[in-house]
């Protein structure tokens, strides 16, 4: 198997390097690709939305129809590993661990005491063996209010530089997975629970197609946001503007809750008890 | 930028892509991913694609690998391929 | 021998990335454990993202965003910056990587959890033997 795919590779790749000799130079400004539209893009783009990242502008509002099926593609993929994995199930295991928290003790409790809990020294741990770190514990607490707050901002930065809804809303989630991973899944699971989760997904993808709807309903065509000008009273250029703002929101909460739902589910093979 | 580092990314680019695949340990597997996929993000960014850098850097460097090590660690660890 | 070693300087980064996008696919193709062909899948995909962001440049432009202040009163040259339409479809590219990757990654998990191996050759076997 292993000749034949080297064998098919070989062949595949010697054709590829064949059609090259037809390519146009790298970096050529008159390459065919850059030659049709995308002039029309770059210098329209302040005039016609006032927003100077030509990648956003074009992402949001001149493709926007594009980037709204993507959206639909992630809240997909999201449910998606849910119907695969997800066990549901009442079923407690038959030993409990518990850490003594002043002396680092462990113990092994078969049929879970509920008593030992409400001690308030004990602690229920994972039953995969991870030692108590306690660097790791704290310095994820200082850091997690500000990858959230970086990722604010690089939503709400998206038009004057690189950024935009789909990477703040990656790093939204990572705080939250980062979260999952150095403190247990538990105390990420009380934080945003997993139908917070599946109804933030759902609300950024309708966030996205409600406003296209919205410019429907007052009268323009779908997803074109000068028709917002009535509604927020500025003019039609601020409109796009502002209309590029709310699904790139839309954007950024859906890929986050997807990005936490996805990893919840992969960590803890669906149950939702116990993480990495 | 000056064609010789230039050169000398991409070369890493390819040992780590290679790596990736013939390395025996799936968590080293998804460590060098993690370095491929970094890798790709400074190439972008020598090449004007901040936005597509960024978003790399996010994702694929990030999420990605997050990902992967959570896979392997639910499943077996050790691969005979 | 002049003519080779043009045609060389001048196409040496599509080799280079073709190269990529054949290890990608040989991974996909004749690696036997499940995890290993889904890192082929990600090869590939980004490989594919590194050739087509590196047909939207041009020599000595600049990042796609417009310049504020003096430059903005007068319309942009287009030749000055980069494209940006390329970008803009790599972009949904990566992020519909990363969708399939995880539902890639949950269908590896649930084989493991009903053949207990992630190895190709061992699943068939038991598939053949029930």
């Amino acid at each position: 198997m292993k000749l034949l795919g080297l064998a098919i590779v070989a062949v595949t790749g010697a054709f590829l390097i064949w059609a090259t000799g037809e390519f146009p130079d790298w970096g050529d400004p008159h390459s065919p690709a850059s030659l049709h539209v995308s002039p029309r893009y770059i210098e329209k783009t302040l005039e016609e939305t006032s927003v100077p990242n030509a990648v956003t502008s074009v992402l949001a509002d001149y493709r926007g129809y594009d980037t709204m099926f993507e959206t639909t593609v992630i809240f997909a993929a999201g449910v998606s590993c849910f119907i695969l994995l997800r066990l549901f199930g009442k079923e407690e295991p038959d030993t409990v661990h518990y850490r003594h928290l002043l002396t680092g003790l462990t113990i092994r409790v078969r049929r879970k005491r509920e008593g030992l809990e409400q001690l308030g020294e004990f602690e229920r741990m994972d039953s995969v063996w991870t030692p108590h770190d306690l660097i790791l514990r704290t310095l994820s607490r200082f850091l997690i209010p500000f990858i959230q707050l970086f990722a604010l901002y690089v939503i709400a930065h998206g038009h004057h530089s690189p950024g935009g809804g789909f990477q703040g809303g990656v790093i939204l989630g990572a705080s939250l997975i980062l979260m999952a991973i150095s403190q247990d899944m538990k105390s990420a699971l009380d934080r945003l629970g997993e139908r917070t989760l599946a109804m933030l997904s759902a609300i950024g993808v309708s966030v996205y197609a409600g406003t296209g709807a919205l410019c429907l309903v007052l009268g323009s065509n779908f997803l074109d946001y000068a028709a917002l000008a009535e509604i927020f009273r500025v003019d039609p250029v601020e409109a796009r503007s502002l209309g590029i703002f709310l699904v790139e929101v839309g954007v950024g909460i859906a890929v986050m809750a997807t990005m936490i739902l996805i990893y919840h589910n992969l960590a803890s093979q669906g149950r939702l008890d116990e993480g990495l | 930028m000056i064609w010789q580092l230039d050169l000398l990314v991409l070369s890493l680019v390819v040992i780590c892509g290679v790596g990736a695949l013939m390395i025996k340990d799936l968590l080293g597997s998804a460590i060098l991913f993690g370095a491929y996929s970094f890798m790709m993000c400074v190439l972008w960014a020598v090449m004007g694609a901040v936005d597509v850098a960024f978003t790399e850097a996010a994702v694929g460097a990030g999420v990605s690998t997050v990902f992967f090590v959570a896979a392997v660690f639910r499943t077996t660890r050790r691969t005979k391929d | 021998m002049e003519d080779a070693l043009q045609l060389i300087i001048s196409k040496y980064n599509y080799w280079i990335y073709i190269t990529l996008m054949m290890i990608g696919l040989w991974g996909v193709i004749a690696k036997n454990n499940l995890v290993k062909k889904i890192v082929g899948m990600s090869i590939f995909q980004t490989a594919i993202i590194l050739f087509f962001v590196s047909m939207g440049m041009k020599k000595g432009a600049t990042i796609p965003i417009l310049l504020h202040g003096h430059a903005a009163h007068s319309s942009p040259h287009a030749a000055e910056y980069i494209n940006p339409l390329p970008h803009v479809l790599m972009l949904t590219a990566i992020v519909v990587a990363v969708s399939t990757l995880g539902v890639a990654l949950a269908l590896a998990v649930k084989v493991y959890r009903r053949y207990g191996t992630l190895e190709e050759d061992e699943i068939l076997e038991q598939i053949r033997k029930s």
